[in-house]
């Protein structure tokens, strides 16, 4: 397995390790998000995923689900984040089993951090962890690149994210209402596929709250106007 | 000398300095589909085997056991598709002794895939993942790194392209049986004919609730002929420049000669 050249110095200046992926790798080129609302948090992804220039899966599910009403969006490496969210998965079932009561969103946030940072080398894989719990509510939790755990408000990821920054930044509100949230999502993960080259295929969405898990589905074929599931 | 033996390591290491590159592994470069429809799924492959630009079999059999109600079609690295299906299916054999129950898709997918992170992309199996069990009929694809994707139609393998235009096309919802198997064959051909990977023949299996069927050789349109002229060399055609005859009392000048009798020398071994 050849990997490209990290971190050098030529004439053209740093390059960067742009290229963390193995040859033939199935990529995640991205855009996701986590939004919390006053009722829960609303997890969003695109559904592209890649090799190289080939679509391989356009209706991908990148929303995972490790727990009743925790879930996970991923981005990078669709191997490692599917073996990550596989053993998180497994770890929080067994949780709940010796606790007789559901894990909270921190501890999932917890384990999966646990792993993607006592693996960093090895990994590649950008987490967004987002779930509603009885004490704390609706949460969202961030693990980027180098295993580093942030709780925040709201987060993006994946290569779509860059796109949306300022869009987020300007339209995000503390404590909206689902429907408002709902569509924050969705007019942020439309500009972010309109940019993103490496994102496109339908808006995926999971809305968690009291109430339990809620998936909704916007197609492009009517403009991500209606919702079909 | 007990322990392990590390010159065969050496030996590489130093032919490697040398520049020797290692023995080019046959692949399939190769195209391989599946598709659901009402009451089953199928799946089918191309029959080419290749070794860099030289078709090494031109009838391979792609499509693999897993166990009757689960089957497995490979691209990829050859071998690595061989032992990697004929592995899990020996592990979901005894995993469904031990249980007392049929085994199921998803069970043999998450064993494909599992096995095929540890060995992080190494293992060359590109797999197309096919069943019906007791929750119903299932399609997958497994990548060689380990991730997987549910679809209910798939295709891979460098002739993937190919394929995937004749299903982006043509896939409707809802397929009968037949629809379904003219469906993925015709995707293969499309491989066959437009994919410099794949080629000769096309394979199926149709699996269903009650039975699996597989169908070798299923299209043949690559059938051989009668060539309509013959091109041997005529006797004669080369010409003979000079002739030497060695008689059989000379040629002990050029190489040593022994007689050989029964009581001569030692015999060969033979199994008694």
């Amino acid at each position: 397995m050849e990997f490209g050249n990290s971190g050098s110095l030529s004439e053209d200046g740093i390059h960067l390790d742009m290229d963390r992926l193995k040859k033939g790798e199935v990529n995640l080129g991205t855009s996701i998000m986590a939004v919390t609302f006053k009722d829960g948090v609303i997890l969003g992804a695109d559904s592209r995923t890649t090799t190289g220039a080939y679509i391989a899966n356009r209706v991908t599910d990148k929303l995972t689900q490790v727990h009743d009403t925790i879930w996970c969006c991923r981005s990078g490496s669709a191997a490692d984040t599917q073996a990550v969210a596989d053993i998180v998965k497994y770890q929080l079932e067994l949780f709940a089993m010796m606790n007789g009561k559901p894990p909270t969103t921190q501890t999932a946030a917890a384990i999966f951090q646990e792993i993607c940072y006592a693996n960093k080398d090895r990994l590649t894989a950008g987490l967004i962890i987002a779930g509603w719990d009885e004490r704390h509510g609706g949460q969202v939790y961030s693990i980027p690149l180098g295993g580093s755990l942030h709780k925040q408000p709201y987060a993006i990821g994946g290569s779509g994210s860059t796109y949306i920054y300022g869009f987020c930044d300007a339209n995000w509100r503390e404590g909206m209402e689902e429907a408002d949230a709902v569509n924050f999502v969705k007019d942020a993960l439309k500009e972010a596929i309109k940019w993103d080259g490496s994102s496109g295929g339908v808006i995926r969405m999971v809305v968690l709250t009291a109430k339990g898990a809620d998936r909704h589905l916007y197609l492009p074929d009517t403009d991500y106007k209606v919702r079909h599931m | 000398m007990p322990g392990f033996d590390f010159s065969n390591y050496n030996r590489n290491a130093a032919l490697h300095a040398r520049g020797v590159p290692l023995p080019k592994a046959t692949s399939t470069g190769t195209t391989i589909v599946g598709c659901i429809y009402d009451g089953g799924v199928v799946i089918a492959a191309d029959t080419r085997a290749t070794s860099g630009p030289i078709v090494a079999d031109k009838n391979c059999e792609k499509l693999h056991y897993i166990a009757p109600n689960i089957w497995c079609a490979g691209a990829g690295t050859a071998a690595d598709t061989e032992f990697t299906t004929a592995l899990i299916s020996s592990q979901l054999e005894l995993h469904a002794l031990s249980t007392g129950r049929k085994p199921r898709v998803v069970t043999c997918m998450t064993m494909l895939k599992q096995h095929l992170f540890r060995y992080q992309g190494y293992i060359g199996a590109y797999l197309v993942v096919a069943g019906v069990d007791p929750t119903g009929t299932h399609l997958f694809t497994v990548h060689a790194h380990g991730s997987t994707d549910k679809l209910p139609y798939v295709t891979m393998g460098s002739g993937s392209l190919a394929a995937m235009s004749v299903f982006e096309t043509q896939w409707k919802p809802s397929l009968t049986q037949e629809e379904a198997v003219k469906l993925c064959a015709d995707a293969i051909e499309a491989g066959i004919w437009n994919d410099l990977g794949s080629g000769s023949n096309v394979d199926v299996a149709i699996i269903t609730a009650d039975k699996t069927t597989l169908k070798r050789n299923y299209i043949r349109p690559n059938e051989r002929t009668q060539k309509l002229k013959s091109y041997a060399f005529e006797k004669g055609t080369t010409a003979v420049l000079n002739e030497k005859i060695i008689r059989k009392e000379d040629i002990s000048k050029l190489v040593s000669v022994h007689e050989l009798t029964d009581e001569s020398g030692d015999k060969m071994e033979v199994d008694v």
